[in-house]
């Protein structure tokens, strides 16, 4: 498992790459990767990433080995940043390796649902009116009941 | 002793990151009464417990959890990752 929690950008490409040079005998690599998005009706200027130093590392690497449990995987990766980005910068990214490509799916969403209530991020959008921070939805954690 | 640590919207609420205490709450709510208790920007933070989310020793609990033995309780909104 190779978990970053990092303030520093990165290369999507060089890090699938990598990824992908580091496997042995797998079949399919799924990548994920998160983006600030503009909002729809006001200009965001930045979005804020505040964590939790001592439990971020610890709660991503709790996910992805249960993910590793539950799928056969040959390895997981995730690069989450934290700090001030501006709209289309990349936020983060999951990548996942299997022999076929159901598990690697399946793992990489599995990933997604649980970083996304389960991870200390917390996003504060940063707009001209001023700056709000982002309501988790019911949806995301309705997510995680499926699995 | 432990340390209390506080983030996001709450941490603005209440006005700092993290603090001190020096008393030994049996668990999470004992706390979170105690801290109620003190000032109107902890009753204020600690309104609608709905709304938060708790960690002790860096792990997710809840306000029921017993603090015997804890070093490090910390009180959030639910987070939004990814």
């Amino acid at each position: 498992m190779d978990i970053r929690v990092q303030e520093a950008a990165f290369d999507l490409g060089t890090e699938a790459n990598g990824f992908v040079a580091r496997q042995s005998r797998m079949g399919a690599v799924v990548t994920f990767t998160g983006i600030v998005r503009d909002l729809d009706d006001t200009k965001l200027r930045a979005m804020q990433i505040e964590h939790y130093p001592g439990m971020t590392q610890k709660a991503l690497e709790k996910i992805a080995q249960e993910a590793r449990d539950r799928w056969n995987l040959g390895d997981v990766l995730i690069i989450h940043r934290y700090g001030k980005l501006t709209p289309d910068e990349v936020i983060m990214m999951v990548a996942t390796a299997a022999r076929h490509r159901a598990d690697a799916f399946q793992a990489a969403e599995f990933l997604m649902d649980f970083l996304k209530s389960r991870a200390p991020f917390w996003k504060k959008e940063v707009t001209e009116a001023g700056a709000d921070w982002v309501a988790a939805r019911d949806a995301d954690e309705d997510a995680l009941t499926r699995w | 002793m432990m340390d209390v640590l506080y983030f996001a919207w709450v941490r603005e609420r209440i006005g700092v990151p993290k603090e001190r205490i020096e008393t030994a709450p049996a668990t999470v709510m004992d706390l979170v009464n105690t801290l109620r208790a003190r000032e109107d920007r902890y009753e204020a933070a600690f309104s609608d417990l709905s709304a938060l989310r708790v960690a002790v020793d860096q792990e997710l609990s809840d306000f029921d959890a017993s603090l015997t033995g804890a070093r490090e309780v910390a009180f959030f909104p639910p987070m939004t990752g990814g």
